[in-house]
């Protein structure tokens, strides 16, 4: 058995962390949080040259060629520092909803340039504050044209191209590849929680989309999508996680109450304690959800719902006791706790919410005939 | 990452299955127990330990010369994971051969290496382990039964509590203060006792589940010979330190129902006109209560994937305890909330009353071997490398603790 990071798999996250270390600290995640800069470019720039963009894409696509267990090493230490780029748009959801439904043709044009960093891609689902579905759903296809507001993108604002769910009649919807630039596509950035990840609305007035995928297939294959995009979200969510429990520990060992670190009273010993549980809990499901994305396993459903529901749930529960572990400094815009406070929150929500998730997965459980047991 | 046994470990797992195909019954086939006498128990126990170590299937990873068989840690997972699904009594054992023996491994002359490891490994002879005190839980080290040495023996008074299968055992491990006058760490020494020595008296304690699994052990001039000590005078706590680490490794998940088992029930009881299962709140807490399963089975999984590939494990299966029994407590809770008024009946319980049960025996799962809390000061401290807590009795020699007024 072997259920460990292979030893190149480790100096890759050491080469991750080096390099984040030093690119993606707080003053850089800091400048894009109190500018208007969208994402920071220097960064990404230099995660394309380091091959992450194109670590999935086969080499015949301009990738590197490497795999899911690389692409979640990679996520896990993007989560730790906060990386304020575009890459899990780019990468976990649009380069892949290319690699998992694209025409050879749509690889072929899209892949290099993905892998280049020279494209930007993301994909469009939301429609304001509720659950779109199927039914529900406003933006439309019809003969190929777009029409409807998706809200809010992730990145919408500097990617090129964007995968857009559109409901093509009432019982069918299909997912689009639209060129941003194009006509009939206005986009505006708009607020969110966490200013250190850009989002944007997009309104479609008869846009080009190019179908990609099975017609009337959209459905599915955002679940799909969604599935595999959920394993490396969560494993940003644990790196997160274990950043505001490490944060919250080494502040509590340094801060003096009482004549004593703060450190040494059980009441925050326990806190700790309890980040250290959901953030090993939510690891573990983890490490089987790379598992299932790196060999397509058919317990990939369930899988990817455990780790999603974990991570986030360990996310939340780290990020904001990390705030309570500092106390009122916690509090300050100056220490960086409500950073992870608001990367804990995003996270969670943009592949849709913790009861969603719990639902689906009990669903996959309900269906799957897989051994419940805990042996 | 691959989950499939390396092709040495398949051969053992292979050799496991044959022997226990042979030779023991499948869980899935196997009838309840029921109402099974404790003796009964016991002569069924001990059969199926002494077949296992005449077959070379017992305290495998022991020396070979004590009863063992000297095998790797990953085989005697392995192991563990094949006995697991068959209908066979080791219960009776566990503390034995999981805590004692490993203890007098590494701190028992040869002699009593020889006369009593073979013996515990062939079930001929069931250990016990007498730690804690009325006055000395969670602080062990404050515990007060005394050994005083006179000739080459030591005379040993008090009583120890929590005692699991003292009523059937043979022997024990006994932790006793032999110096009142240094700091209580400091004052400690562990002997094995002879259960049946002159002096013992061992009373079942009732527990609040009703049923008896523990029991008060009182000691009255009990004689032990100087070389029946286990490590040095005033080591006993070093001693002790060995016994609960192997503890922790014996200590596994709560058994009892789990997220499956809830979801089974929530499919058969009806909420309001329809069926549990398709009510939200019910659904939320299944996939909770999945996920914390997943993540200890996959941490357990981590552990073993360390052991298998030579290295050492993590900490991380210091949280198995604390998350299994909560989890225990919760499901049975919400088990018995779906059947609504009918939950408090005993009698007409769904799923033979596994979630009633496991609802009153969980209190006593998130104290025994390390309360909840004592787990979470373990976390911090071993694994996150916070400060221990001040202590006011740490340079004050025992006599001169406080003990307040409730023993």
């Amino acid at each position: 058995m072997n259920f460990e990071f292979s030893e190149d798999q480790n100096m890759l996250r050491d080469q991750a962390q080096n390099f984040l270390r030093a690119k993606s600290d707080s003053k850089a995640v800091r400048k894009i949080l109190e500018s208007d800069q969208h994402y920071d470019e220097a960064l990404w720039k230099g995660m394309v040259e380091l091959g992450w963009t194109g670590v999935t894409i086969p080499e015949t696509y301009g990738g590197i060629g490497l795999g899911h267990l690389e692409l979640c090493v990679i996520a896990e230490e993007l989560g730790r520092t906060l990386a304020p780029t575009p890459f899990s748009s780019s990468v976990y959801l649009a380069t892949e909803a290319l690699l998992q439904f694209g025409s050879e043709e749509q690889k072929q044009a899209w892949l290099p340039k993905l892998a280049a960093g020279e494209v930007i891609g993301t994909v469009a689902v939301g429609e304001g504050t509720k659950t779109v579905t199927q039914q529900n759903m406003q933006v439309t296809a019809r003969g190929g044209k777009l029409t409807g507001t998706k809200l809010p993108v992730a990145d919408g604002d500097v990617a090129n191209i964007a995968i857009v769910i559109a409901k093509d009649s009432d019982s069918a919807a299909s997912l689009y590849l639209v060129e941003l630039g194009g006509e009939g596509v206005t986009r505006s950035t708009v607020k969110t929680l966490d200013p250190t990840r850009s989002h944007a609305q997009i309104e479609f007035k008869g846009a080009a989309g190019e179908l990609l995928g099975g017609a009337g297939e959209g459905w599915t294959q955002l679940e799909k999508l969604f599935d595999r995009a959920a394993i490396l979200f969560a494993w940003e969510q644990v790196g997160g996680a274990e950043a505001s429990m490490q944060m919250a520990r080494d502040y509590a060992m340094g801060r003096y109450a009482f004549g004593r670190p703060i450190a040494s009273f059980q009441a925050i010993k326990h806190k700790v304690a309890d980040m250290y549980i959901a953030h090993t809990l939510a690891r573990s499901n983890c490490y089987y959800g790379a598992w299932a994305l790196s060999t397509n396993a058919p317990e990939l459903p369930v899988a990817a719902a455990t780790a999603r529901v974990s991570a986030t749930e360990a996310f939340h529960e780290c990020s904001k006791e990390n705030i309570q572990t500092h106390g009122g400094m916690g509090f300050t815009w100056e220490f960086d706790c409500h950073l992870f406070y608001r990367r804990s929150k995003l996270l969670s929500l943009n592949l849709g919410s913790l009861p969603r998730w719990k639902d689906m997965l009990v669903t996959r459980i309900e269906q799957s005939n897989l051994d419940h047991s805990s042996q | 990452m691959d989950f499939s046994d390396t092709p040495k470990e398949a051969e053992f797992r292979k050799q496991a299955r044959a022997f226990l195909d042979a030779n023991a019954t499948p869980k899935s086939k196997a009838t309840p127990r029921r109402d099974e006498k404790e003796a009964d128990l016991i002569k069924r126990a001990k059969a199926w330990q002494k077949l296992k170590q005449e077959n070379g299937w017992a305290c495998l990873n022991w020396p070979k010369e004590y009863g063992g068989r000297g095998a790797t840690p990953m085989e005697l997972i392995i192991w563990g994971q094949e006995e697991a699904k068959y209908d066979v009594p080791t219960g009776p054992f566990a503390i034995g051969l999981g805590m004692c023996g490993p203890t007098v491994i590494a701190f028992a002359g040869e002699e009593q290496k020889k006369r009593y490891l073979p013996k515990m490994a062939s079930g001929e002879e069931i250990w016990c382990q007498l730690f804690s005190e009325p006055a000395g839980g969670s602080d062990v080290a404050n515990l007060r039964t005394r050994a005083v040495k006179d000739g080459e023996d030591w005379v040993v008074n008090g009583q120890k509590v929590w005692t699991s299968g003292a009523q059937y055992c043979d022997y024990g491990i006994l932790l006793t203060r032999t110096d009142p006058n240094v700091p209580k760490h400091k004052g400690l020494t562990m002997f094995i006792v002879d259960m049946k020595a002159p002096g013992v008296e061992v009373k079942p304690i009732k527990q609040a589940s009703g049923h008896s699994g523990f029991n008060e052990v009182y000691f009255a001039d009990v004689r032990i010979p100087d070389d029946h000590r286990l490590g040095e005078v005033g080591d006993g706590w070093k001693v002790s330190i060995v016994t609960l680490m192997n503890e922790r490794l014996a200590v596994g998940s709560a058994g009892g129902p789990d997220a499956g088992e809830l979801l089974e029930l929530a499919q058969t009881v009806e909420l309001g006109e329809e069926p549990a299962i398709q009510n939200q709140a019910v659904r939320e807490k299944i996939a909770t209560w999945y996920c914390e399963q997943a993540g200890l089975k996959f941490t357990k999984l981590r552990v073993q994937s360390a052991l298998s590939r030579g290295g050492t494990p993590g900490p991380e299966n210091s949280i198995t305890k604390i998350v299994s029994a909560n989890k225990l407590q919760g499901i049975g809770n919400f088990g018995m909330d779906l059947m609504d008024m009918g939950g408090i009946l005993v009698d007409e319980q769904p799923m033979e009353g596994q979630f009633q049960a496991a609802w009153m025996s969980a209190p006593g799962l998130r104290i025994a071997g390390g309360t909840d809390e004592i787990l979470r000061n373990i976390i911090a401290e071993r694994v996150m490398q916070m400060p221990g807590d001040i202590r006011v009795d740490k340079n004050v020699p025992f006599s001169e603790v406080p003990q307040g007024g409730k023993s």
